[in-house]
């Protein structure tokens, strides 16, 4: 173990962790240490004081309600949120923070909730919940494996690029065949189960962009991920 | 059609079913189908009316309680014990029991219904009495959002003639109160230094919510052991031993002692009461206990985060060997999202002889990633099951297992032991 620390930022730890969020945290905490670099991790709630230093900022999926508590609090960190996204902090957004990162969210009932335009998408509350096993594909990481349940339906504006193709489920709108999106170092997505711990590619590379970013360069090890292989398999096999 | 070829043709359905080992949701379908008036009839002759149990954790064995502490009370009790909680379930329950012309023998039906069924119960046959005991992040794919399972069970408390009794520790569940104006209302509740004990989904991450301690409640559990509990009931205390375990089985006994108390009034035997509940033993697979080698073997079903974490919490594992399956069978619920909001520490020391199911290897990872040291991974549940007991016959055992797993093992382990036969 090196002296190197990378500082995780939890958003909204308390409102929004519907989904097993914490399981994305916890990923980058073990994979950190399993690479040879320490870890710290802030939760940011409403009316905290967002922190200076920040090296990963990660944020998960809510209720209604919940989102409906943060929205307000989430407008005020906004402009800071996309200064780091500038400057190339990496950032994964599940669910309902992933919709609230971009312009707007479009309830069923015609009403607007605005969001902070991290994200050049537009989403629109539909009656439909896309519910069920995912499996995408990106050229980067793969196959991305996960579980989706969302009755918003997103779509990317030009300023973005998908994080993966849908092979089998929805997928961020039933419209076209993409999930997530992906700008600079940000990824968003609808994908729970836990993402990152049965993804550990797209956790690899959140790591080694906050690495590179602080260091210069990464380090990393070679970790075992025979465990995380054969639970993949298993999952693609499952039912939707 | 009559209403006597109703029941004629329904428990005659309900025969054939059983002769070829059908389940119960047959017979119901047909009746309700050609005589939708059926339960609701049949249920308005009870003199102590309708009882519907809900909430997300704990109702099947907090039904068994308050049936068994009725009976203690010297009513005659029809509930549907096949554990099929849907309105379907009662209805085969029910063909079962009535006479040909259609009549209950019966005082008083308790009923356990899952939360989305219980809604279109409620506005067929009105309970006079509910027990609202909790709600859970659960199977979120099935009912989508806790909000809205918590609206489904205030539908029930609105939909109640008499009263409504509440969990007074869960503010999802005590808020329910505001929106019942014609219905009285009781709650049980927990003494303040046991509340640490029974965190809510809003504070699994360390953000403690204290619930709101200012109703009074008609039971308060004040403390409890492996093996027995102190009531505080009118004001006095009242410590009995137990068969049950497990803190969440404890705390709605709690509850039932509430409704049961409510139930009957003034005329309650309290010494009959206490005396039937010390004697009350789990529901099949909720901390139930089998002996295998002569030795206890613990089944603990764990369907969401909060109830594995009750349970991990519970059940000490020194002493003990540890069994976890894990399977996402529709009733299981598919994602497995909820195993990474379960806190594993406690089982650091002693680590986990087996992990088995159909997402073993995703119980597994999980294990991984709080450092917990696991022996045997085997997916197929017969053969894991046989290399546990068989690794260790003769140390006492405990196997946490989701609905079908459990299902599974207690079909394997009826092999080898007693195993009561659930019909």
């Amino acid at each position: 173990m090196n002296d190197k620390v990378i500082t995780i930022l939890h958003l909204y730890s308390h409102d929004m962790n519907i989904y097993g969020d914490h399981g994305n945290v916890l990923t980058l905490q073990k994979r950190l240490q399993w690479h040879g670099y320490d870890s710290k991790i802030i939760e940011y709630n409403r009316g905290d004081k967002f922190p200076d230093d920040v090296d990963i900022i990660v944020g998960g999926g809510g209720q209604d309600s919940g989102q409906n508590k943060i929205q307000k609090d989430l407008l005020s960190i906004g402009p800071r949120l996309i200064e780091l996204a500038e400057k190339g902090v990496p950032m994964l957004v599940i669910c309902g923070l992933y919709q609230l990162f971009g312009k707007f969210f479009k309830t069923s009932d015609g009403e607007t909730i605005e969001g902070i335009g991290l994200l050049d998408i537009e989403t629109y509350g539909e009656s439909e919940r896309l519910i069920g096993n995912i499996i995408t594909h990106s050229e980067q990481f793969g196959d991305i494996i996960g579980y989706e349940n969302h009755s918003g339906q997103t779509f990317l504006g030009h300023q973005v690029v998908a994080l993966g193709t849908v092979r089998i489920g929805a997928g961020n709108n039933l419209v076209d065949i993409s999930e997530g999106v992906r700008y600079k170092n940000v990824i968003g997505s609808y994908l729970h189960g836990s993402l990152l711990p049965k993804n550990p590619a797209i956790a690899d590379y959140l790591i080694e962009q906050a690495v590179v970013n602080k260091y210069g360069e990464f380090n990393g090890k070679i970790i075992n991920d025979s465990l995380t292989n054969l639970a993949r398999r298993v999952a693609m096999k499952r039912p939707r | 059609m009559s209403k006597p070829l109703v029941t004629i043709l329904g428990k005659a359905i309900r025969n054939i079913a059983r002769l070829r080992g059908g389940g119960s949701a047959l017979p119901g379908l047909v009746v309700e189908h050609i005589d939708p008036d059926f339960i609701k009839r049949t249920l308005a002759t009870l003199p102590y009316g309708v009882v519907v149990i809900s909430g997300t954790n704990g109702k099947t064995t907090t039904t068994k309680m308050v049936v068994e502490l009725l009976e203690s009370q010297g009513l005659k009790v029809f509930t549907n014990r096949t554990g099929s909680n849907f309105t379907r379930g009662v209805v085969a329950a029910l063909l079962g029991d009535i006479n040909i012309k259609g009549q209950l023998h019966a005082d008083i039906a308790v009923l356990e219904l899952d939360e989305a069924h219980a809604v279109s119960f409620v506005d067929k046959v009105p309970p006079r009495y509910s027990l609202i005991l909790n709600v859970m992040r659960d199977q979120l794919d099935r009912f989508g959002e806790i909000d809205h399972i918590t609206n489904l069970l205030r539908h029930i408390a609105n939909a109640t003639t008499d009263t409504v009794i509440l969990n007074r520790e869960d503010v999802r569940i005590s808020s329910i109160k505001k929106s019942l104006d014609k219905q009285n209302v009781q709650f049980f509740g927990l003494d303040e230094k046991l509340l640490n004990l029974f965190p809510t989904d809003d504070n699994l991450h360390g953000h403690f919510v204290k619930p709101h301690n200012s109703f009074k409640a008609d039971v308060v559990l004040s403390r409890f052991t492996n093996n027995s509990a102190t009531f505080v009931i009118d004001d006095k205390k009242v410590y009995t031993k137990l068969k049950l375990n497990g803190v969440y089985n404890i705390f709605n006994a709690a509850a039932a002692l509430t409704l049961v108390r409510t139930i009957i009034g003034k005329d309650l035997n309290q010494t009959k009461l206490i005396n039937a509940l010390s004697n009350i033993s789990p529901a099949f697979g909720r901390g139930e206990i089998l002996s295998v080698n002569g030795k206890p073997l613990e089944l603990v079903l764990v369907k969401n985060p909060s109830g594995f974490r009750l349970g991990l919490e519970s059940f000490c594992p020194t002493g003990y060997i540890t069994m976890i399956a894990i399977n996402d069978n529709y009733a299981d619920g598919r994602d497995m999202s909820w195993l990474w909001d379960v806190n594993f520490s406690s089982l650091k020391k002693t680590g986990v002889r087996q992990i088995s199911g159909v997402r073993a290897y995703d119980m597994a990872l999980r294990l991984k990633y709080d450092d917990i040291p696991v022996k045997y991974i085997e997916p197929n549940i017969k053969k894991a099951l046989k290399h546990f007991i068989d690794s260790a016959p003769k140390t006492p055992k405990r196997i946490y297992c989701t609905y079908t797993a459990m299902l599974n093992i207690r079909h394997e382990l009826s092999k080898i032991t007693k195993v009561e036969i659930i019909k």
